[in-house]
C-alpha cells in the first residue's frame, strides 16, 4: 500500500511557534504558574529543532505563527494524527484547546492531504477525545494510549479513518501520554524508557502485534521520546535529548548504528510535559505505490 | 528386470559386497512372482495402520467409490443412487451447478469443483453453506453433504477458507487468481475494511487485470463505472482508479493480481474471520479501566486468523492471543473458552470466555480455531481423539496443513494454465451476457498426484501408488495391466499424513535433543535418469520433514487429555513455546537458520511465516546445508565429483527448568576414507533450555534409577545387505552433562533397509542400484525430557533425515567411513551424559536421482514392548518421480542398568531384521549409545 511503507520516510514539517503565553495555560491556573519556564530559551530550543529538522535532516518547513491566545498550539502533535494522505484533526482533551486545530487544518489542507474530521463524527459529541501525543504510528500499525485525554471513542474514529492498519488500545501507565515513554527510532525499532509502567506498556504492546519490533530501552523517563526520521537524504536522523537532560540515556542512541545523532534540547517544554515530538507534525507527501 | 539388474550391478562399486548383489539378484526376480500375491497386500499394508490413517483411507475409498463408480459399479449396481443437484456460486459470482450423490462427502463435492475451476492449490479453499440462521458454515470434507445440510436446497459457494500470509509463496497464478476474486468481494462488502487510498489501489489493479491496458478508444470514458471496487463507491474513487490504470501499460493480468494481493495482504484485517461474542467475567485492563464500566458483557468481536485469535471492540484491537499464547480451546453451550499460558509474570494459566450469541455459533467458532490452528501452526493434522466414552466432539482438521499443501504444490509441474479472467458479474451485473467463465479443464498433472487423492484425473502409469515392494519393482507390463493396477490401486491410501509414531519407551524419555547430521554425496550413481541436482530443494524437503515428524509425535502423543468438549492443544503448544524459547537463545543459530529463511521450519509446528520465526530467532530445529555436485551420465557407470555439504542442525537439548544447558559448538570432522575427499562440517549445536511440566518432572524422578537404553531402529530397503554395512564403522563421541540427577545409559541401533522399485512403463529405464555411501547422522542425546512424545521425535527425525540423504545419490565408497564428532562441553551439570552414536550406512543409489523427497502414500508405525525393550517399527511409502519406495525402520530401544553386549545385540538385531524382510536390505545402522555417568564415576 501506499501507506505501507516502512516508519520513518517524512518530507515535511509542520511546527507552530512559542507564544509568549508560554507555559501559561488557560485554566490549568496556578498549576503551571508554579512551574518556572524560561520563555526565550524555550524560544531558542525551539529554533534548533526547527532547524536541525530543514537544515540537518532536510525537510520542508511549514511553520505556523505563534498564537498568544492559544498558549498551548505549539504542541501542534495533538491536534492531528498524520499517516499516508490522510490527516485525523483530533479532538483534543482540553475544551480551549480545541481551536487550535483550525491553523492546521488550513495547512494540512494546502498540502492536499485528505482531512478527516474527528468533531464531524457523531458531531462532535459522543465524548471522543484524542491527541496525538497518545498515539504511536509505528509505520505497521498504530498504538493508541488510552488516557486523561484520550479515550476509547478517540481511538475508535482514529481506526475508523485509518483502515488499512490495525489499532490498539494500550494503558497508558508510566507517564501521562503514550509519547512520553515511547516512540520510535527506527523503522521497527522502539524507544521505551526504563519505568514500569512503560513496561507494562511495551508488554501490552508486544501482545497486540503481530509484528517483531526491536525494543531500545533507555534508562531517563524523558529521554524515550525521540524523532526518528529518514530524510529525503535516506540517512537516519534520529533527535534526541542532548546530554545535559538525559546523561544516562546518550550511550543507548549510539547503539543505533549509522544513524546520524541529532542531540535536541527541550528542557523548557518538558517541564510542561511535552517533549521532542509535541514539537511537531511530521508528513510525507511523496506517496509511492507498488 | 535384467537390464535393471545388470545396472545395478555395474552401478556398484566392485569392492561393494557382493552378497548385496546376490541379495538383490534373489530379491528381484521373485518379485515379479510375488506380485499377484502380494496385491492383497495392500490391504496389508494398512491393517496395523492407526486410527488416523484407517480413517483417512476410508475416506478415499469411499470417495474413490464414487468417482471411479465404473470399477466398483458392479457392487453398488442393484441399488439406485440418489443423485442431488448442487448449485456452487464460485468467486466470480457466476454459478456452477453439478450433480452429486446423495451420500457423498463434502470432498466429493470440493474436488468436482476444483477440477472444473482447474485449481491444484486447493487446500487454502472450502465450501460453505448457509445454515438456517443464514450464517456460513464449513463444510466438512470428510462428512456426507447430506449430514450437513439438514434443510433446503443444495445451494453452496466457494470460497477461500485459509488466506495465506504471502500468497506470492503460491505456486500457480490460477490459484492467486481466485484469490483475488475473493478478497475483491470481501473490499466490496467490507469484511475487509481499507482506505480510500487503498481502494484505488486494489481497484486500478483489479481493472488491469481484469481490462488490460489503459485503452480509452476501446473502453470508452466511463468503463470503470462498471466495476465495484469498494462498499461506497464514489466518483472521485474511480477517477483516481482511473488515474492509476492508467500507468500500469503492460503489466500483464498476473502481475496486476500480484501487487493486488501484494496490497491486501497488508491490511491489518486480511485472513481474519469475525465473530460477533460477548465478554464473560472480567478482562483487560485496557478495557475497562479506561472505560470506567464494567467489560462483563461488552460486545466485541473475535478474529480467527493465521496468527492466533484477535479481539476487537469495535475497530479497536484490545487483545490479541497468538496460537503459541492458547493452550487450550474449547467451548460449552454458547460459551467459548481460551485457556492462554501463564505470561512471564504470571503464575498461572487463566480462562478467558466469551458468550456467543447461541451454541452453533460457539461451536462455529470453534472449529474455526482449530482449522486455523492447525492449517497455520502444525505440520500435520492432529490425529482426531480417540474416545469412547467421551462427549467431546471428535472434530478435527483433516486437510492438508499449510506446510503440506506448500510442499505438495511445489511439485505441481503442469505448464500454468490457461484461463480467462471472466468479466466478474459480480462487479458487474450488466454484462450478464457473459454467461458463466471459462475454464479450461486441463489435466491434472500435479506430479506426484500429492497426497489428496481426491477426484483427481489420474493418468495411468503416471502415478505409482504402491501397496507392496514385490508389486512395484515389477511394472514394466502392458498398459491393461497397467489400467488394472490403477483400478486395483484407488483405494490405497494416500496419506496427508507423513510419519506418524507411538511409541514409548525409556529412552525415549531420556534422549533428543540434539541432532546432527552430516550428509555425504560423493559420486552420484549411474542411472538412466537424469538427475537434478537440486539441492536446495533438498535441503528444503529435508527440513521439513524433519520437522514433520516432530510435529507429527508431538501430535500424536498429544492425545486427549479433557473429556470436555474441547481441542487439547496443550502438548504441542507447549511444545511450542518451549523450542521458542530454546531458540531465542540460540542467536548463534542465527546464520544458517537465515540462509535457509525460505525453508519455513519451526518446531512442533511451523506457522505460515516460519521464516519469519527463524529470522525472529523463534524457531528452528534443524538446517542442513547442502552442497552438491552430481554428474550423471546416461549409461552405466558414472563418476560424479561430488562435493560436501555442511548440514547444521542445531537441535535442540533442554535442561532442568529454565537452565540453560549449555551452549556448544561442535565440530564435526569427518574423513573418508574411501576416494573422495576429506571433508569438514562445521555444527554448531547449541542445547539450550527447556522448561520442563513439574508433573512430568516428578514421573520422571519417579522412575528413578540409572537406566541404560538401547535403542534401534531399522528400515529396509532392497538392496544393501545388513551384513556387510556392518563393515563400516563410523563413530561419534560426545559429552554433555546434564543437570538430571539420573544416571542413563541408551544405545540406539539404526537399520535403515530400503527398497526402491520403480515403475516404469516408460522404458526399461533405471532401478534402484545399491551402493554404499557413508552418511552419518548422528543424534545426541542428553537429558530428560519432560515427555515421552519429544523423545519419540527424535528418531523420527533421524529416520528422515536419512531419507532424505538416501534420495541424493551417493557414491558407493564402501561402507566405510568415519566421523568423529567432539563436542565441547560446559561444566555445571551434576551429571553427565555420554552419548555415543555410530551411523553404518549403505548407501543406495536413488534411481529417481533427483532429491525430490516423493509423495508420502503412507506411514504406519507399530510398536511392541518388552519389560527392557521398546521396538518400533516404522514402515513409510512415498512415491518418488516413478518410483515407489518401501521403507522400514525399526528401532529398538534397551534400557537396562545391566551391561548388555551391544555388539551382540547389533548383531541380532540385523539378524532379525533381515530374516523379516528377506526381500528387502539393511542400508543403514544407527547405533545411539547413552550413558549417563555421574562426575564421580568418571566415563566409561
Amino acid at each position: 500500500m501506499a501507506n505501507m511503507c516502512p516508519y520513518g520516510r517524512f518530507t515535511h514539517a509542520v511546527v507552530r511557534g512559542i507564544p509568549e503565553t508560554f507555559g501559561k495555560a488557560v485554566g490549568d491556573g496556578g498549576k503551571n504558574g508554579e512551574t518556572s519556564v524560561d520563555l526565550a530559551k524555550a524560544q531558542r530550543q525551539f529554533g534548533c529543532l526547527t532547524g536541525a529538522l530543514r537544515q540537518k535532516v532536510g525537510l520542508q518547513l511549514i511553520e505556523i505563527p505563534p498564537d498568544p491566545e492559544l498558549p498551548e498550539s505549539w504542541r501542534i502533535e495533538d491536534v492531528a494524527v498524520i499517516q499516508g494522505d490522510t490527516a485525523l484533526i483530533t479532538r483534543p482533551f482540553k475544551q480551549q484547546r480545541r481551536s487550535e486545530v483550525e491553523a492546521v487544518r488550513r495547512v494540512v489542507s494546502e498540502l492536499n492531504l485528505t482531512v478527516v474530521e474527528m468533531g464531524a463524527e457523531e458531531g462532535g459529541s459522543g465524548g471522543a477525545t484524542l491527541e496525538g501525543s497518545d498515539v504511536l504510528f509505528t509505520g505497521r500499525e498504530f498504538f493508541v494510549g488510552i488516557s486523561s485525554h484520550t479515550n476509547h471513542r478517540g481511538a475508535e474514529v482514529l481506526a475508523d479513518t485509518f483502515r488499512d492498519f490495525a489499532v490498539s488500545t494500550v494503558p497508558v501507565c508510566g507517564g501521562a501520554r503514550l509519547r512520553n515513554i515511547c516512540s520510535m527510532g527506527g523503522p521497527d525499532t522502539i524507544i521505551i524508557n526504563n519505568s514500569d509502567g512503560a513496561k507494562k506498556t511495551l508488554r501490552m504492546m508486544e501482545q497486540l502485534t503481530d509484528h517483531h519490533y526491536e525494543v531500545l530501552t533507555v534508562p531517563e523517563e524523558s529521554a524515550a521520546n525521540c524523532i526518528y526520521i529518514k530524510g529525503p537524504s535516506k540517512l537516519d536522523f534520529l533527535l534526541h535529548r542532548p546530554a545535559e537532560e538525559c546523561p544516562d540515556s546518550v550511550s543507548a542512541f549510539q547503539k543505533l548504528q549509522d544513524y546520524t545523532l541529532l542531540p535536541t534540547a527541550c528542557s523548557e517544554a518538558s517541564k510542561l510535559g511535552a517533549s521532542l515530538s509535541s514539537l511537531c507534525l511530521l508528513i510525507n507527501r511523496k506517496h509511492t505505490y507498488f | 528386470m535384467t537390464t535393471e539388474s545388470g545396472t545395478d550391478s555395474e552401478a556398484k562399486q566392485p569392492q561393494e559386497n557382493k552378497e548385496t548383489e546376490k541379495a538383490k539378484a534373489a530379491a528381484e526376480p521373485t518379485s515379479p512372482q510375488n506380485q499377484p500375491e502380494q496385491l492383497p497386500a495392500a490391504a496389508g499394508h494398512s491393517t496395523p495402520a492407526r486410527t488416523e490413517q484407517e480413517r483417512q483411507e476410508e475416506d478415499l475409498v469411499s470417495h474413490r467409490s464414487s468417482t471411479s463408480r465404473l470399477s466398483r459399479s458392479p457392487l453398488r449396481g442393484v441399488k439406485k443412487v440418489k443423485i442431488m443437484q448442487c448449485k456452487v456460486t464460485l468467486l466470480d459470482g457466476s454459478d456452477f451447478t453439478l450433480n452429486v450423490e446423495k451420500r457423498a462427502k463434502g470432498q466429493v463435492l470440493f474436488d468436482k469443483i476444483c477440477d472444473h475451476l482447474n485449481l491444484l492449490e486447493r487446500d487454502y479453499f472450502g465450501i460453505t453453506c448457509r445454515d438456517v440462521e443464514n450464517q456460513k458454515n464449513w463444510l466438512d470434507p470428510s462428512k456426507e453433504l447430506k449430514k450437513q445440510i439438514r434443510t433446503g436446497p443444495w445451494n453452496f459457494a466457494f470460497n477461500v477458507k485459509f488466506y495465506p500470509p504471502d500468497p506470492s509463496q503460491l505456486t500457480e497464478d490460477i490459484t492467486r487468481y481466485y484469490l483475488c476474486l475473493q478478497l475483491r468481494d470481501d473490499v466490496v462488502s467490507g469484511r475487509l475494511p481499507c482506505s480510500f487510498a487503498t481502494h484505488t489501489v486494489l481497484g486500478s489493479y483489479t481493472v488491469q487485470s481484469e481490462l488490460g491496458d489503459y485503452d480509452p478508444e476501446e473502453l470508452g470514458s466511463d468503463y470503470i463505472s462498471e466495476l465495484r471496487f469498494a462498499p461506497n463507491q464514489t466518483k472521485e474513487l474511480e477517477e483516481k482508479v482511473m488515474e492509476l490504470h492508467k500507468t500500469y501499460k503492460g503489466m500483464t493480468p498476473a502481475e496486476a493480481e500480484m501487487h493486488f494481493l501484494e496490497n491486501a495482504k497488508k491490511l491489518s484485517m486480511y485472513g481474519v474471520d469475525l465473530h460477533h461474542a460477548k465478554l464473560v467475567g472480567s478482562l483487560y485492563e485496557c478495557l475497562a479501566p479506561a472505560e470506567g464500566e464494567d467489560s462483563e458483557g461488552v460486545e466485541i468481536m473475535l478474529g480467527v486468523c493465521s496468527s492466533g485469535l484477535l479481539i476487537y471492540r469495535d475497530r479497536l484491537r484490545i487483545n490479541r492471543f497468538a496460537w503459541p499464547k492458547i493452550l487450550k480451546i474449547s467451548y460449552k453451550r454458547n460459551n467459548f473458552y481460551i485457556k492462554i499460558r501463564p505470561g512471564e509474570f504470571e503464575q498461572f494459566e487463566s480462562t478467558i470466555g466469551f458468550k456467543l450469541p447461541n451454541h452453533r455459533a460457539a461451536k462455529r467458532l470453534w472449529k474455526v480455531c482449530v482449522e486455523h490452528h492447525t492449517f497455520f501452526r502444525l505440520v500435520s493434522p492432529d490425529a482426531p481423539p480417540k474416545k469412547f466414552l467421551s462427549l467431546g466432539s471428535k472434530f478435527r482438521y483433516s486437510g492438508r496443513t499449510q506446510a503440506q499443501t506448500r510442499r505438495a504444490s511445489s511439485q505441481i509441474i503442469r505448464p500454468a494454465p490457461l484461463f480467462e479472467r471472466s468479466s466478474s458479474k459480480r462487479y458487474n451485473m450488466s454484462r450478464s451476457l457473459d454467461g458463466a467463465p471459462i475454464m479450461e479443464n486441463h489435466e491434472t498433472l500435479m506430479k506426484d498426484s500429492a497426497a489428496d487423492g481426491a477426484a483427481k484425473v489420474i493418468a495411468k502409469g503416471d502415478i505409482i501408488t504402491t501397496v507392496t515392494t514385490e508389486k512395484k519393482a515389477e511394472e514394466e507390463k502392458a498398459e491393461q495391466e497397467d489400467a488394472q493396477m490403477d483400478a486395483v490401486e484407488m483405494p490405497e491410501p494416500m496419506a496427508t499424513t507423513p510419519l506418524r509414531q507411538d511409541t514409548k519407551s525409556d529412552a525415549d524419555e531420556d534422549s533428543e535433543m540434539r541432532t546432527q547430521t552430516q550428509d555425504e554425496k560423493p559420486a552420484g550413481e549411474g542411472t538412466k535418469e537424469e538427475v537434478e541436482p537440486k539441492v536446495t530443494e533438498a535441503a528444503g524437503y529435508l527440513v521439513k520433514y524433519v520437522v514433520d515428524s516432530i510435529a507429527t509425535d508431538l501430535a500424536t502423543s498429544s492425545g486427549p487429555h479433557g473429556i470436555s468438549l474441547s481441542t487439547t492443544m496443550d502438548d504441542d503448544v507447549f511444545m511450542d513455546g518451549t523450542l521458542r524459547e530454546v531458540d531465542e537463545k540460540t542467536p548463534d543459530s542465527q546464520e544458517e537458520v537465515s540462509e535457509r529463511a525460505e525453508m519455513k521450519v519451526s518446531p512442533g509446528a511451523v506457522r505460515q511465516e516460519v521464516s519469519q520465526a527463524i529470522s525472529d530467532k523463534k524457531g528452528t530445529l534443524i538446517i542442513l546445508k547442502e552442497a552438491e555436485d552430481k554428474v550423471d551420465t546416461e549409461g552405466k557407470e558414472t563418476s560424479a565429483a561430488d562435493e560436501e555439504e555442511a548440514p547444521v542442525v542445531p537441535g535442540e537439548a533442554e535442561a532442568g527448568e529454565n537452565e540453560m544447558l549449555s551452549k556448544e559448538k561442535e565440530y564435526i570432522k569427518e574423513d573418508m576414507s574411501v576416494v573422495l575427499e576429506a571433508k569438514t562440517t562445521v555444527v554448531k549445536t547449541q542445547s539450550p533450555t527447556m522448561e520442563i511440566k513439574t508433573d512430568d518432572m516428578t514421573q520422571i524422578k519417579g522412575s528413578g534409577s540409572p537406566k541404560k537404553a538401547m535403542a534401534s531402529w531399522i528400515s529396509e530397503g532392497v538392496k544393501t545387505d545388513a551384513s556387510e554395512v556392518i563393515g563400516v564403522s563410523t563413530k561419534q563421541v560426545k559429552e554433555m552433562k546434564t543437570f538430571d540427577a539420573m544416571q542413563q545409559k541408551a544405545e540406539i541401533f539404526t537399520f535403515v533397509k530400503e527398497v526402491q522399485t520403480e515403475q516404469s512403463k516408460s522404458s526399461l529405464t533405471q532401478i534402484t542400484v545399491s551402493e554404499s555411501s557413508s552418511t552419518s547422522l548422528s543424534v545426541s542425546t542428553l537429558g530428560w525430557v519432560s515427555s515421552s512424545e519429544k523423545a519419540s521425535a527424535e528418531p523420527e527425525e533421524r529416520a528422515v533425515v536419512a531419507t532424505e540423504t538416501e534420495a541424493a545419490p551417493v557414491e558407493s565408497t564402501g561402507p566405510t567411513s568415519l566421523d568423529a564428532v567432539e563436542v565441547g562441553t560446559k561444566e555445571m551439570p551434576v551429571v553427565h551424559t555420554e552419548t555415543k552414536t555410530i551411523t553404518y550406512e549403505s548407501a543406495e543409489v536413488d534411481t529417481n536421482g533427483d532429491v525430490d523427497p516423493g509423495v508420502l502414500l503412507s506411514a504406519q508405525t507399530i510398536t511392541s514392548e518388552t519389560s527392557s525393550t521398546t521396538t518400533t517399527t516404522h514402515i513409510t511409502k512415498t512415491v518418488k518421480g516413478g518410483i515407489s519406495e518401501t521403507r522400514i525402520e525399526k528401532r529398538i530401544v534397551i534400557t537396562g542398568d545391566t551391561d548388555i553386549d551391544h555388539d551382540q545385540a547389533l548383531a541380532q538385531a540385523i539378524k532379525e531384521a533381515k530374516e523379516q524382510h528377506p526381500d528387502m536390505s539393511v542400508t543403514k545402522v544407527v547405533v545411539h549409545k547413552e550413558t549417563e555417568i555421574t562426575p564421580e564415576d568418571g566415563e566409561d
